[in-house]
């Protein structure tokens, strides 16, 4: 038989029943519709995620005081783990291809000007805060390049700390109190909007040593390192490292380059998605199971008819391939529609909610089109076989 | 052409052995044309289905054009049945869903004969049976009379050298059934090995070779 025949006669046969073959196809079609829909969802969530850690840039190099185990958690503050300190961050300034190691410290203060208080979160930084993260200033400047263990009392803004403590008056060269102490204002940030649930904008920046100082802590939380693109990580590690295990006798430090935690981002991501495409599967195997049920009544009522193609020379191989071709257009049909339907509806809520992230790879639509094939294929593998055994006089007298 | 020797059929229904067939011995000739006749149950059908390869005997040996056939796999006998026998139904087996010409279409579409080759014998039998007029209706749209031409037609269409026909005019009325056996009869003249089974002595009277089956036996054999 020739392929063109074959596909001819499959779909003369499934033609012959339009509405049944049409709702048995609709079965597939939503399950892969929910597939296409979810994965993109998932997808989306994964784009979107990782392009809100990479928005500083994918050269970032977090240095972190204790050791973290392979996996897991922190070792703890052993006695061996010596504090991370600022003369460590100007230390790594100097390490190879490295551009900025900026110290940082974080905590939760309370800001008060004219009357008016907030309670903002505060970053103790570096004259170079803006740099690793890329933001721009509103107004004035950034925290000047002070002597970094005599800075002076000098504060820069968020924009939102701004206009909730200044309202439309211009904050520079104000006076503030900060966890009590007082600071001049000497910049306002551009705002910057939420990032992963952090809003940018509700902050204020002090010099490092300060900030250690107001929570009295002897250790950073962070060394934040950006590094020349184009340098090799594994080489830029390695300096940072060698110059740390020289001033720390011992590696009681962690270093994280952005690039393995978004490693590790994205494995967490992908299973997410293919947790939500195997939901969407089970409609599938409903939609499988529509096929099976079809077949079958499909075979009892041509049981004449398989009876006399096989009177006129076909071989049982031949309904077999017959009937698994049925199956196999039935879900190809089914599959096709749904990645158009459920296209359609990613589209559309991408249009309605575009905050919403959404995207379909093709590579998705394609893996979904052959999963739908292998459904039929697999549905129709126990009503082919029967038709394929049927004994040629039974089934010719058969109606 | 056709030998049998010791042919068997036996049925088993429940704790009961029915023998359809009981020991028959038959020699056809190439360019035959025999009809069998006999009581209802006496094995006519059987003996059918047995010469054209579609039932097993339990018992004796079967020789087609020089083979013997007794004993070949499904695929190999699917093979013969395709290539070299023709068969007639009682109701015609037409499949519904497809046009006149596409059911006559059928064995050689199994046959993975070539589009073009196909469009020519097609056209060939079209005209052969007088269905040229016919070609794009479906089965349900013809007369029984025409049913039977197709399903003729789709038997002649490749060109097999055994037709074999059980009741063909069983549905028909009367005049039309003379009509499809004087187009049997065509088939017969243009060399092709006929057997008929029928129950109407005025069909079965028109064959040259007259077989009467009873009780599994071969009763008479007229020429
Ligand atoms: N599949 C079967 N199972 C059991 N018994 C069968 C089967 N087929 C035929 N028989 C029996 O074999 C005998 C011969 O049957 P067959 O159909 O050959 O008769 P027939 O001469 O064609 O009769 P009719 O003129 O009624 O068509 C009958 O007794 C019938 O009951
Ligand atoms: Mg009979």
């Amino acid at each position: 038989m020739i392929t063109r025949d074959f596909i001819a006669f499959t779909l003369a046969a499934l033609k012959a029943h339009r509405l049944r073959t049409a709702l048995t196809a609709l079965g597939i079609a939503v399950g892969i519709a929910s597939v296409i829909l979810l994965t993109s969802i998932g997808e989306g969530l994964h784009r979107f995620v990782i392009s809100e850690f990479t928005q500083f840039g994918t050269n970032i190099i977090s240095i972190t005081p204790g050791r973290i185990q392979t996996h897991g958690a922190a070792l703890g503050a052993v006695n061996t783990v010596r504090p991370l300190g600022i003369d460590d961050a100007l230390a790594l300034r100097h390490a190879p291809r490295v551009q900025v190691a900026d110290p940082l410290v974080q905590g939760n203060v309370e800001v008060v000007h004219a009357g008016k208080s907030r309670r903002v979160t505060l970053f103790g930084t570096g004259p170079d805060f803006t740099k690793a993260l890329s933001m721009r200033m509103a107004g004035g400047e950034y925290l000047p390049p002070d002597d970094p263990h005599a800075a002076r009392a000098f504060a820069v803004l968020g924009a939102k700390a701004a206009t909730e403590l200044f309202g439309a008056d211009n904050p520079l060269g104000a006076r503030i109190r900060i966890g009590g102490e007082r600071y001049r204002v000497v910049g306002v940030m551009e705002a910057r909007g939420q990032i992963l649930g952090f809003d940018m904008d509700d902050i204020v920046m002090i010099p490092v040593a300060r900030a250690l100082d107001m929570f009295n802590r002897e250790s950073l939380m962070e060394i934040r390192v950006t590094y020349e693109p184009t340098a090799p990580l594994a080489e830029v590690e390695a300096g940072l490292r060698r110059i740390l295990l020289a001033r720390h006798g011992a590696e009681d430090f962690t270093i994280t380059p952005q690039q393995k935690m978004l490693d590790v981002f994205g494995t967490i991501l992908d299973a997410i998605t293919f947790a939500v495409a195997a939901i969407g599967g089970i409609s599938l195997v409903v939609g499988g199971i529509g096929i099976l049920t079809i077949l079958t009544i499909g075979v009892a009522e041509r049981t004449s008819e398989i009876g006399l193609l096989r009177a006129i020379g076909a071989t049982q191989r031949r309904i077999l391939l017959l009937f698994l071709g049925e199956a196999a257009v039935l879900a190809a049909l089914g599959g096709a529609a749904g990645l158009a339907l459920g296209w359609s509806i990613a589209l559309l809520l991408e249009f309605a909610f575009p905050a919403l992230p959404v995207h379909t790879p093709w590579f998705y639509a394609v893996l979904a089109e052959l999963s739908a094939i292998g459904i039929g294929l697999t549905a129709g593998v126990a009503p082919a076989r029967r038709a394929a055994r049927l004994d040629p006089l039974e089934a010719l007298r058969g109606e | 052409m056709i030998r049998l020797t010791g042919i068997a059929r036996v049925f088993r229904v429940g704790d009961e052995e029915v023998h359809a067939l009981r020991g028959i011995n038959l020699a056809i000739e190439q360019g035959e044309y025999l009809s069998i006749m006999g009581p209802s149950g006496s094995g006519k059908s059987t003996l059918l289905n047995v010469l054209g390869l579609l039932d097993r005997p339990n018992a004796g040996r079967y020789e087609l054009n020089g083979r013997d056939v007794t004993h070949l796999s499904d695929d190999e006998l699917a093979r013969v049945r395709r290539e070299t026998i023709g068969f007639i139904f009682q109701s015609f087996h037409l499949v519904p869903r497809l046009t006149a010409g596409q059911n006559i279409e059928l064995p050689m579409v199994l046959a993975g004969l070539a589009p073009a080759e196909r469009r020519r014998r097609l056209d060939r039998l079209l005209a052969d049976y007088g269905l040229t007029a016919r070609a794009d209706h479906r089965p349900a749209q013809l007369s029984g009379g025409q049913c039977q031409r197709v399903a003729i037609a789709r038997a002649m269409a490749m060109g097999p050298t055994l037709i074999l026909a059980d009741e063909p005019t069983g549905n028909l009325d009367r005049h039309t059934g003379q009509e499809v056996m004087a187009v049997l009869e065509r088939v017969h003249q243009d060399g092709g090995t006929v057997a008929v089974v029928t129950h109407d002595p005025e069909i079965g009277a028109r064959a040259r070779r007259r077989l009467r089956l009873i009780d599994g036996e071969i009763a008479e054999d007229k020429r």
